[in-house]
Formats: C-alpha cells, structure tokens, sequence
C-alpha cells in the first residue's frame, strides 16, 4: 500500500513540469538575444490580446517567436521586423504603436488630461485665494463684531 | 464657473462617461482590422493538400474566389463546414488553407464531411498563414479577379455572415470583374 502510495506521489510530481513550456532559442551573440527578449515584450500577441508574444502560448505567438529569431539571426534591423509584423498584423501588433493620425489620441490623451488637471488645479486655487480676499466691508464689520463677542460657553 | 452649474459637473462626467460605455457594448474588442485589406494575396509555394504537387499564387488567382483558413484541429471549422459546402454548390470557388495541421487528418476530414475546396493549400508550417496575418482559425478571405485581398472575415462563415457581410461585397466583386 504505502508503496503504492509512493509511487503515485512520484508520478504526481513527474507530471506537474509537464505542463506549458516555452522553446527556447539559441542566439550567435548576447546582443541578439537582448533584442529577442526587447522585441517580444514590445510584440503583441494577436489572438489573446492582453499579452506580448513572450508570454503567450497561442501557436500564433510560438510562430511570432519563430520568426522574429529567424529575422534576427538573418541580420534584420529592429525597425524590419516591427515593419513586417505591422504589414501583416497591423499597428495593432506593437504596444507602442508609431505615431500618426489614428493614434494620436491614444498618444497625447495623458498629456492632455495631464495639462487639464494642472489647469483645473490652479482655477481652483486661484478661486480660493480670490474668496478669502473678497469679503465686502459689510462682512468684514460682521467678522469683526463676532470676533469680539465675548463666548458664553468660555 | 457659477455655483449653479458646477452643481451639473458629476452629471456632466456621467453622461460623457456613459456614452463612451454604450458605444463599448456594441464592439467586438476581439475584431482587429486587418492589415491586408486591398492588399494582393501574398506570393507563396506550397503543395496541394490532394496530390502533393507544387501550388503558388498564380495558380489560385485569376477568378474571384473565398480563401478559407481551416484545420482539423479547430472546432469552429467543424460547425462551419456544412456551411461552406452550401456556398460550393451554389457556385462559389473556394479554396483551403489548411493551416498547420496534419495531411491525413486533413484528408480524412474531407473524405467523412465532404470537401466544397477548388484545391487546399498545406500550410504546415502556418508560413502562408503569417503573411496573411492570420491568427486562429477559421478566417476567411475574399480574394477577387486580380489577386487582391477585398474582406477578410474572422470566425465561422454563416448564414448571417454571408448574406450581410460578405455576399455584397462578393456580388461587387463579380460585377468588377464582368465590366471590360
């Protein structure tokens, strides 16, 4: 029994590290496999869309990974890859798409609602500023009648 | 700002906010443009599913036809395929690519569910299916008289699909290819 026991322990174990492995590549120098890791964090995965090619297991992303080790051991320059994976999947495909007119919102809405805070912040102070040194002469006699007022709780 | 109106701010945000949401209820965050529209199908050399002999581009352009993307493996060709077959036998050319799968399941499939391909491109390696930008299967490709890609449809091809998507532009198609 207890070896029994054992054994399925043993085999539970083996089957464990079974589970999704990612292939790796070899690369003839250190620099390409710098730019292999950059350029599969920055690919998209176009079938599950929240994630890079790096961390995908779609077949899409092994063969995007396939081919962006293929490209640069062929020699090709960062800006062909990202040009012949946007050819085929759009701008879609990189997390920081080239700017032009369809993504210029995408690019300049943090810095617009960037400036549109500090704006709405310096109205805001402003107007406070403006309200403490806006009290008529009839409010200030009433502050000043009220500040003398004996308190009858003192 | 009067005291009045800024009272209409939250309100304001809420309506601008709200529109955004409706409008996101109604779009696929799964549809991706695709790249390739108006663009010529891309050069390949593969063989043929049926006899293993060398297919290329200039052999499957020439006449408008539909470019399904299918596999053994992918269920949703299953639930397409009756389909598919409707469209052969009214006449419209269609051709495989059966994207990164094995040639005897491939056969098999065709053998038992019938087969509506003018030809089937084996795309093993999924080489085809990367310079179309595919990206799961089944995708569909309306592909006209001059090679040049007009519609790409991602999913199963229906009787909904057909009718309000793809048959306009199909009919279009036809109608280009018949003026002189």
């Amino acid at each position: 029994m207890k070896v029994r026991l054992l054994s399925l322990c043993a085999l539970l174990l083996l089957t464990v590290h079974s589970g999704a492995v990612i292939e790796t590549y070899e690369f003839s120098t250190p620099a390409l496999e710098a730019r292999y890791q950059l350029l599969s964090e920055e690919l998209r995965c176009p079938k599950c869309q929240n994630q890079n090619i790096a961390d995908s297991n779609a077949p899409i992303s092994q063969d995007l990974r396939r081919l962006l080790h293929q490209q640069l051991e062929a020699g090709a320059s960062d800006e062909e890859i990202l040009e012949f994976m946007v050819a085929r999947y759009g701008e879609f495909v990189r997390y920081r798409p080239a700017f032009n007119a369809a993504t210029a919102v995408l690019w300049l809405a943090p810095l617009i609602l960037l400036l549109a805070g500090v704006a709405g912040l310096l109205l805001i102070l402003r107007g406070r500023r403006d309200g403490a040194a806006s009290l008529t002469e009839d409010d200030q006699a009433q502050l000043a009648a009220l500040l003398q007022t004996p308190e009858k709780d003192a | 700002m009067a005291p009045r109106l800024k009272l209409f701010l939250p309100l304001l945000i809420f309506v601008v906010l709200a529109g955004f949401l409706y409008r996101g209820l109604s779009l696929d965050p799964m549809a991706l443009p695709s790249a390739l529209i108006d663009k010529p199908l891309p050069a390949f050399t593969l063989t043929a599913l049926a006899d293993g002999r060398e297919l290329s581009r200039e052999d499957v352009i020439g006449e408008p036809a539909l470019f399904n993307v299918w596999a053994t493996w992918c269920i949703s060709c299953r639930a397409e395929h009756p389909y598919l077959q409707r469209l052969a036998d009214s006449g419209v050319p269609i051709y495989g690519i059966n994207y990164k799968d094995e040639d005897e399941a491939a056969r098999r499939w065709l053998r038992e569910l019938g087969d509506p391909y003018r030809a089937n491109i084996v795309d093993r390696e999924g080489t085809l299916g990367v310079d179309l930008g595919v990206y799961g299967a089944p995708e569909t490709y309306l592909v006209d008289a001059a090679g040049v890609i007009r519609y790409r449809h991602v999913g199963v091809v229906d009787d909904r699909v057909w009718r309000d998507t793809l048959e306009p532009i199909w009919r279009e198609v036809l109608a280009m290819g018949q003026q002189p």
